[in-house]
């Protein structure tokens, strides 16, 4: 194995300001940042309380025009799936984790973070399952 | 109003987080998932300063009786792992793997003007909707 654009520093400083956010958003609302359930919750049958869940996701779509006005690199950014599989994966992404109860911030971050067995479980799946398919993708179908 | 502040801004640290962290990039996700090629363990150290701060806090914020701004924490109580935790972490996984998007960052990575990043979007919020659909066909 040969280890290629590690960014460590970046990396560790973002995964502060994320694990931040999320203990900010627990100690003033009382809530678990978890953005597929925040999200789900804003869709129908939508629940009561949507005004929080609708600023902390317009919060989130703020911090990436943030990055870019203050000069956030994106040449880097690079979306390698077509069209087809851009349409596969998010359905899969958006069904899969309401049906597992949270994605990588709620089971990754907030769950983990509150040692939650659930939440442990389900990050060694989705993190297995997902190396799985990078492996076929790029190593088996892609030869 | 406090409560709507408060949530805004949490998403704004979150959202800046994720863009700082690399994670708003697919192919840097890919890469970090792709641990039999050439391998970047970026991800890792994301996971580990999120869980440094939330795991330390943690107990400190459990200690109050209640949230500054809310009448009550509304924390997860089941500790059972059922099938539906199961499989829905399973798709979840693949969806992952074929787009190294998760929601998140799909969410902070909308302002950068690639439309691959609006079909993933709109695909997510899809899958989103038709749970709540079958979860009422279920009933």
């Amino acid at each position: 194995m040969e280890i290629v654009n590690f960014t460590p520093i970046p990396a560790f400083v973002g995964g502060l300001l994320i694990g931040l956010s999320s203990i900010l958003l627990l100690g003033l609302n009382g809530r678990i940042a978890g953005v597929s359930g925040i999200l789900g919750g804003l869709l129908p049958p939508a629940d009561s309380d949507t005004t929080w869940r609708l600023a902390f996701i317009l919060g989130l779509v703020l911090g990436g025009e943030f990055f870019v006005m203050w000069g956030g690199d994106l040449r880097a950014v690079l979306i390698e799936a077509n069209t087809p599989t851009l349409i596969a994966a998010g359905l899969l992404v958006g069904f899969g984790t309401r049906l597992g109860s949270g994605c990588t911030s709620g089971h990754g971050i907030c769950g983990i973070g509150r040692l939650s067995p659930r939440s442990i479980v389900a990050t060694v799946i989705f993190v297995a399952v997902a190396a799985v398919t990078v492996f076929v993708v790029r190593h088996v179908i892609g030869g | 109003m406090a409560r709507i502040v408060a949530a805004l801004a949490c998403g704004l640290i979150f959202g800046v987080g994720l863009a700082i962290s690399g994670m708003v990039n697919p192919a840097k996700v890919l890469g970090f998932l792709d641990f039999t090629g050439r391998w970047d363990p970026s991800l890792a150290l994301v996971m580990a300063g999120g869980l440094v701060v939330y795991t330390l806090a943690f107990p400190l914020v459990r200690r109050k009786a209640k949230p500054l701004l809310a009448d009550a924490f509304q924390l997860p109580s089941r500790r059972d792992i059922d099938p539906r935790l199961v499989v829905g972490a399973a798709l979840f996984g693949v969806g992952w793997g074929l787009a190294g998007f998760c929601p998140g960052p799909a969410l902070t990575a909308l302002p950068f003007g690639f439309h691959k990043v609006y079909i993933f979007v709109g695909a997510m919020i899809a899958g989103s909707l038709a749970f709540g659909l079958w979860e009422r066909f279920r009933k």
